[in-house]
């Protein structure tokens, strides 16, 4: 049956993955505490209808850039659990074979550049994909992914300005989950919406729900359809929220937890969950693709934990200059 | 003011457009454990320098033969870049004011001439835009293609510091291997009384950089090879050239030198790795680039006449670094003097020299002594400008106490 124009087994397939990338980041947590990976983490819970929402409608020759918060992204894009989960765990066995990390999640075999953990850093090199796309003459389509705070980056103007001069296809998405590490958007911009700085390079700019999936999905829908038909770039600003901290050291004083409240009632899983049962979904089918989700993540656990190590001399390797 | 999704159907009418090779490693450490043993390990500085193409021997000083086919740097970089836009569909151009009809070709004229033959498609002029021109390139080259971008000046590319070092010089390593960035960023340096902001000279921040080859071109063979050869390289390249060097423009101030050298008309390339011997001296060893080369030539020429014979090479890259070339020379002549027109401090004869020190140190005979412009920013007024700078008499000035 539809919902909003959606075939069931669609909604199903964004639910499993954004249970995917939940989980993902729920285990990654209680696993950095018990200190098995190392380094820092920059987690997506709450955000993930807007990586799923978008990436759902790209095919594995389309690209994305993430940002360092790129777990949900490399989820939502195709690397699987295991070479994400083994990449954070440092081991030669992850997407980037250990040299990337947490930050830097990407692999060319599904369209994903190593997240640039510079903010706004993608903003200026996804001009370039879609350059390429448009040199080729290929109907690729590229999408940045960026936070609220990498609109104040020179590199958000210089890029979105450019791919709009040349009409590249890039569907630039901002995931404005309110707070640039801590310090909140309106502190740091008289203008209260992203979206609105489309206009200053006269292209469109539209908002949309980033705690509906479906919403994602719809809106990503028609932005890729125009930039593949010529008619790129786009810029959508997803307003989401992250429901954990901005790094693993973050305690969230700079929020209330009435505010936290409020978002995790809108929180995109159970929304959708919701409008699955609503349209007669049985329990019992949410309840087996959370199984299926939880042994996915298990076996992604095992797969990092015994893989060998990256050892010192593979520093070494892949120089040349 | 309301943004709706309609906008993005609405709103976009008359937007439409149809449209590492392995060699021994010196510089980096044994790693602990591990089977390493008997195993080479990527370098920076140790180059295995391939063949060159050409029929000219590396290393014979470039003088006029009658009737040989003599270009200025501008003309034989401009040929290079129209061979490998004709031979490889995946080449283009990217800068600012390169191909605007009626314009200037780029800000040196190196591309006068080119769009009429490959268009505004591969020839894209870009906004003032720094961070747009290096980061277009960048996720280009990520792409497969294989951009040649410029900057104007090379002080602006601390304008897209983060595209160059953050992005280019590291997504290949950062992706495991699996993804490369070829692309190449022509700057030129130079100081041409324009003051503190343009005329740098600042290659040396880039050879710190792991990641990124540094090439610096003097003459116009070496240009036409090196630019030919930074094209087909898998891995970012930033391709510095001298202003004064050009050809006809600033011929005075360069010293009125023939800015001419002989070019051949068949296909030839340079490899990166592989320095030059412009003049061959027994007594002191003399490595320079760019203009300062030639005033190292002229040095050499003027400190003939008292007995002191300068071996002059010119390394040509900087990242990888012939140092085969070099340590060999020292070798011969006891004696290393590094002049640039960067500055003193940090500059890349600092690295020269230290990599000396350790590595033919029982060569030398004497201190190893560096020329370079003096630790201020660039005056404009003539005057300090050439006092800032490396002269003619200043290096004569260090290489005669040298000697004596």
């Amino acid at each position: 049956m539809l919902v909003n124009d959606l075939e069931t087994d669609q909604l199903l397939a964004l639910y499993r993955r954004m249970l995917l990338l939940r989980e993902f980041e729920e285990r990654v947590y209680y696993l950095f505490l018990q200190g098995e990976i190392p380094g820092t983490v920059h987690q997506y819970q709450g955000q993930e209808a807007v990586a799923v929402g978008v990436c759902d409608q790209l095919s594995a020759t389309d690209w994305i850039t993430s940002t360092h918060r790129s777990h949900g992204h490399a989820l939502a894009k195709g690397i699987s659990a295991r070479q994400a989960m083994a990449e954070l765990y440092g081991k030669a066995t992850g997407c980037c074979g250990g040299k990337g990390g947490s930050m830097h999640l990407g692999d060319p075999a599904v369209g994903m550049v190593p997240a640039i953990a510079v903010v706004a850093g993608g903003n200026s090199i996804v001009s370039g994909l879609g350059l390429a796309f448009k040199l080729r003459r290929s109907d690729q389509v590229a999408v940045c992914f960026f936070g609220e705070g990498a609109s104040n980056e020179g590199a958000f103007h210089e890029g979105l300005n450019f791919a709009a001069v040349q009409h590249l296809p890039i569907v630039y998405v901002c995931e404005n989950n309110i707070y640039g590490a801590s310090t909140p958007y309106h502190a740091v911009s008289l203008v209260s919406d992203v979206a609105e700085r489309a206009s200053a390079y006269g292209i469109p700019g539209c908002i949309v729900d980033g705690m509906d999936v479906m919403a994602v999905f719809q809106a990503a829908a028609e932005a890729i359809a125009a930039c593949r038909a010529g008619r790129g770039p786009i810029l959508l600003e997803c307003k989401t929220y992250r429901f954990i901290g901005h790094s693993r050291t973050d305690a969230r004083g700079y929020r209330s937890k009435e505010e936290e409240a409020e978002w995790k009632e809108r929180d995109p899983i159970t929304r959708l969950a919701r409008t699955l049962a609503a349209a007669g979904v049985a329990q019992a089918t949410l309840s087996q693709l959370e199984s299926e989700v939880t042994a996915e993540i298990d076996d992604a656990v095992e797969y990092a934990r015994s893989s060998p190590d990256a050892t010192p001399d593979q520093a070494f390797e892949g120089v040349y200059a | 003011m309301t943004l709706s999704c309609t906008n993005v159907e609405s709103s976009t009418a008359g937007n439409a457009d149809p449209a590492g090779r392995s060699v021994p490693a010196e510089h980096h450490p044994q790693p602990a454990g591990g089977d390493s043993g008997g195993r080479s390990l990527p370098a920076r500085h140790h180059p295995q320098p391939a063949n060159s193409s050409s029929g000219r021997p590396q290393g014979e000083p470039l003088q006029p033969v009658p009737g040989e086919r003599r270009l200025t740097i501008a003309q034989a970089l401009r040929e290079a870049i129209a061979e490998e836009m004709r031979r490889d569909e995946s080449v283009f151009l990217i800068g600012e004011d390169i191909g605007v009809e009626g314009g200037f070709g780029g800000a040196f004229g190196v591309y006068l001439g080119l769009v009429e033959e490959f268009g505004h498609d591969r020839i894209i002029d870009t906004p003032i835009s720094e961070k747009a021109i290096a980061g277009a390139a960048v996720g280009a080259a990520l792409m497969g293609m294989r951009p040649i971008a410029d900057v104007q000046y090379a002080d602006f590319l601390f304008e897209c510091m983060d595209e160059l070092v953050n992005q280019a010089a590291k997504m290949r390593y950062m992706s495991g291997g699996k993804m490369s960035v070829p692309m190449v960023m022509r700057a030129p340096v130079g100081t041409t009384n324009r003051g503190a902001q343009h005329g740098q000279c600042p290659e040396s921040y880039f050879i710190h950089v792991p990641g990124l080859k540094v090439v610096c071109v003097s003459d116009a063979y070496n240009a036409k090879g090196l630019l030919k050869s930074a094209v087909r390289d898998d891995n970012p390249v930033l391709f510095f050239e001298h202003k004064l060097l050009y050809g006809s423009k600033g011929r005075k101030q360069a010293g009125n030198l023939d800015l001419t050298a002989y070019v051949p008309a068949e296909e030839y390339l340079v490899p990166l790795g592989q320095a030059t011997i412009k003049r061959s001296g027994s007594d002191v060893t003399v490595v320079s680039t760019h203009l300062s080369l030639y005033r190292s030539l002229a040095a050499a020429d003027e400190l003939a006449g008292e007995g002191i014979e300068c071996e002059v090479i010119d390394p040509l890259t900087l990242v990888p670094l012939d140092t085969a070339m070099l340590w060999a020379s020292v070798e011969k002549t006891g004696r290393l003097v590094i002049v640039h027109e960067d500055t003193l401090t940090g500059g890349w004869g600092a690295e020269v020299a230290a990599r000396a020190a350790d590595e033919c140190l029982f060569s030398l005979e004497a201190p190893i002594k560096r020329v370079a412009a003096h630790d201020v920013p660039l005056p404009f007024a003539p005057t300090m400008e050439q006092a800032v700078v490396p002269s003619t008499e200043r290096i004569c000035s260090v290489i005669r106490e040298l000697c004596n």
